[in-house]
């Protein structure tokens, strides 16, 4: 399964970031290789739709699973029509590595 | 001649000045009045328009069809605005994101999109009592984009030769604004004298000065306040038009929707005052460009 | 509830029509969360950034000032350009223009452009590129009764909404670091993009009006476009006495509406006057008629405040 984690760092142990559209990196996991991989956000500076782009990012990265804080009404189409499933952080969560983890042991709220 | 009324600050009586501008002047000139203040428009309060033209204000959005679409993603690629997105095996287009720029149509290379008009509201026209030729643009409720329909509101009608235009532009000093002044051969700010009023028409003296127009200030609701325009007038060098007191009497009767002018008849000379004067600076500033 | 232990509640002053005294509302609010028996720690959010005026009356000091980037604008590079026009044609909005009538040359006026890209994608010379600009600055800085977030939009730009989401994302984020419980969102005018960008979020919006045929019809469209995007919205009328028909009108609507008027402010000069020596009317002239009614307003938005959902 892969997993992408709005992040403040290129890194595992990075802070998250609530923000999905500008969030300056996003974080791939894979749990069948346990593998991260650090991607830039190329939508974070642009202006407006930066939630779709960074969705079409998101999309085009294969991923089954989106985390974040927050997801707007057009990211969260683009989400639906690509039958990606969105996760939002709970408050224990402060890594992204403990987002992945959580969300593998069914511990974080499903975005619907 | 295409005179905007402006202001920066919201509230501080565009809507008043512009009406009773128009009013005094109707006896005179043949006048065109265009309500540019899409999401609050209220001139047609002032002037009583009899509506008898209507028309959508809509924007070009893509459709794509999906016979011939090959997914290639260069409708995605070129639009600046994320208002397309390839997902799995379709283009989802979000329409409260499209400008209709077009671009993403002229670069199908299949020639898979068409425009189709997307309403985001209307367009309404209609002679005043006075023979006034009233139009406004309506922003439709949760729609977004107002510039749009300013745009299509100054083009919707041709005004006729030597008719005189007022526009009721939008508060604030943004693109809508910009939209608004665009063309305009004179800017008429209004302001109040409050620390607000002077701030925010700092704010709109930056779109004029990068538009090169003339402008003249109107002092609206003098007395409640400080004197800060003065300080102003001697800075940027732009005259103050007239100055309309603070009255309860009137504050009441433009709250019951009568006109300025109707509650204090004699203004109107002094409205009459204003435009020679705004026709003698449009003059001098285009003998000067030539 | 209004605990630091919750995600921040946010409150947002909203009207239609300008000039109704949103800003002097907010100032006082300000005033009051931190006064009264129980202050709120709160963080105080302009989000009118075209006409941005309530640090006039907040007096910030100590602003960390950051560049707003907006969108891009296109520029036509004269030493490609052959002047074959594909530019204008593909232009919507007017902006690529010839610099002369032989037409050898064209320009972008950098006003009327867009940001599409459709001249750079049309240009068989490659010749146009797209340039992001500037478009404004944003402030966090610190005023006495807490943070407070602002921002510049340099006139005639574009992305005001943008801007308004950057600065309320900033002050969302401080209320998080620093547990505290409440945003006050000093709304914009209009119904459009700001409004719709400042109210995404907001558990509670107080619409300032007055009781004028103007403010009446605009307090309809706010109210409105309220209701589309789910938030609940309380009335209160401002200068309340100059026009008793459309109070009752207001009444009316809000009846209507199943919506409430929660207070009505008097016509007050000391308004003004607070504004001009830049001070919450509630510190100008906290016996005023007006600072009376607004004490009485805030308790009754807090008290709405803590019934919303968590």
């Amino acid at each position: 399964m892969i997993l992408l984690i709005s992040a403040q760092q290129p890194e595992s142990q990075s802070p998250i970031n609530k923000r999905f559209g500008r969030t300056e990196w996003l974080m791939k996991y894979d749990s069948e290789t346990a593998q991260w991989q650090s991607l830039a956000n190329p939508g974070s500076q642009r202006s407006g739709g930066a939630g779709v782009a960074a969705a079409q990012f998101v999309i085009d990265q294969k991923a089954d699973v989106v985390i974040s804080g927050a997801f707007g009404p057009n990211a969260a189409g683009a989400f639906r029509a690509a039958n990606i499933t969105m996760s939002l952080f709970s408050k224990e969560v402060k890594t992204v590595q403990q987002a992945a983890e959580y969300f593998l042991q069914d511990k974080l709220e499903i975005f619907e | 001649m295409r005179i905007a009324v402006a202001s920066g600050k919201g509230g501080t009586g565009k809507t008043t000045v512009a009406t009773s501008l128009a009013l005094s002047l109707a006896n005179e000139q043949n006048i065109r009045f265009l309500d540019c203040d899409v999401e609050a428009p209220n001139a047609h309060l002032f002037l009583n328009p009899s509506f008898t033209k209507r028309q959508d204000a809509a924007i070009l959005i893509p459709e794509i069809d999906a016979e011939q679409c090959t997914l290639c993603g260069k409708c995605v690629e070129v639009c600046q605005f994320h208002a397309l997105a390839k997902v799995g095996k379709s283009i989802l287009t979000f329409a409260q994101l499209c400008h209709g720029c077009g671009s993403c149509t002229w670069n199908c290379p299949v020639n898979a999109i068409q425009e189709i008009p997307n309403p985001i509201g209307k367009l309404e026209s209609g002679l005043t009592p006075e023979s006034i030729q009233f139009s406004r643009g309506v922003l439709t409720i949760s729609e977004p984009m107002s510039t749009p329909i300013i745009r299509q509101l100054k083009r919707w009608e041709q005004p006729q030769p030597e008719q005189l235009t007022i526009l009721d532009s939008p508060p604030g000093a943004s693109c809508a604004v910009v939209e608004t002044l665009r063309g305009a051969d004179f800017a008429l700010l209004v302001t109040e004298p409050t620390p607000f009023g002077l701030h925010d028409l700092n704010q709109i003296i930056g779109i004029v000065q990068e538009f090169n127009i003339p402008a003249g200030v109107v002092v609206n609701r003098d007395g409640i306040g400080n004197d800060v325009i003065n300080a102003f007038h001697d800075k940027h060098n732009i005259p103050v038009l007239l100055r309309i007191p603070f009255s309860l009497e009137i504050a009441a009767g433009l709250s019951a929707g009568t006109s300025l002018i109707e509650i204090k008849p004699d203004l109107r000379q002094e409205f009459l005052h204003m435009f020679t004067q705004i026709t003698r600076i449009v003059k001098t500033t285009e003998e000067g460009e030539k | 509830m209004l605990t630091p232990n919750s995600q921040a509640k946010q409150l947002i002053l909203l009207s239609g029509k300008g000039g109704t005294g949103k800003t002097s509302l907010s100032a006082a609010f300000a005033h009051l969360s931190q006064k009264s028996g129980h202050p709120i720690p709160a963080i105080f959010v302009d989000a009118d950034v075209d006409a941005a005026n309530l640090g006039l009356v907040l007096q910030p000091d100590g602003a960390q000032q950051h560049e707003f980037w907006g969108g891009s604008i296109a520029e036509i590079d004269p030493e490609n350009c052959i002047g074959c026009g594909r530019c204008e044609e593909v232009c919507r909005y007017d902006a690529a223009l010839p610099t002369d009538e032989k037409h050898t040359l064209y320009e972008i006026d950098p006003l009327a452009c867009d940001g599409c890209a459709a001249c750079v994608y049309a240009c068989p010379q490659d010749a146009i590129n797209m340039t992001r600009q500037q478009e404004g600055l944003w402030f966090h800085s610190h005023a006495k009764y807490g943070d407070i977030f602002h921002a510049e939009l340099f006139p005639g730009k574009e992305n005001s909404g943008k801007l308004v989401t950057t600065i309320k994302q900033q002050a969302r984020l401080a209320a998080e670091d620093n547990a505290i419980p409440l945003l006050i969102i000093d709304g914009p005018p209009g119904i459009g993009c700001p409004v719709i960008s400042a109210s995404a979020g907001a558990d509670l919006a107080l619409i300032v009006t007055e009781p004028s045929k103007a403010g009446i019809h605009d307090l309809k469209r706010i109210f409105e476009t309220l209701r589309h995007f789910r938030i609940p919205a309380l009335i209160c009328i401002n200068k309340a006495d100059i026009y008793p028909q459309g109070v009752q009108e207001i009444l009316r609507y809000a009846d209507e509406q199943q919506s409430e008027v929660i207070a009505e402010i008097p016509f007050d000069a000391s308004i003004t006057h607070a504004m001009v020596q830049g001070q919450p009317v509630t510190v100008y002239a906290p016996h005023s008629p007006a600072s009376r009614v607004i004490h009485d307003l805030w308790s009754t938005v807090v008290q709405r405040l803590n019934q919303t959902e968590d």
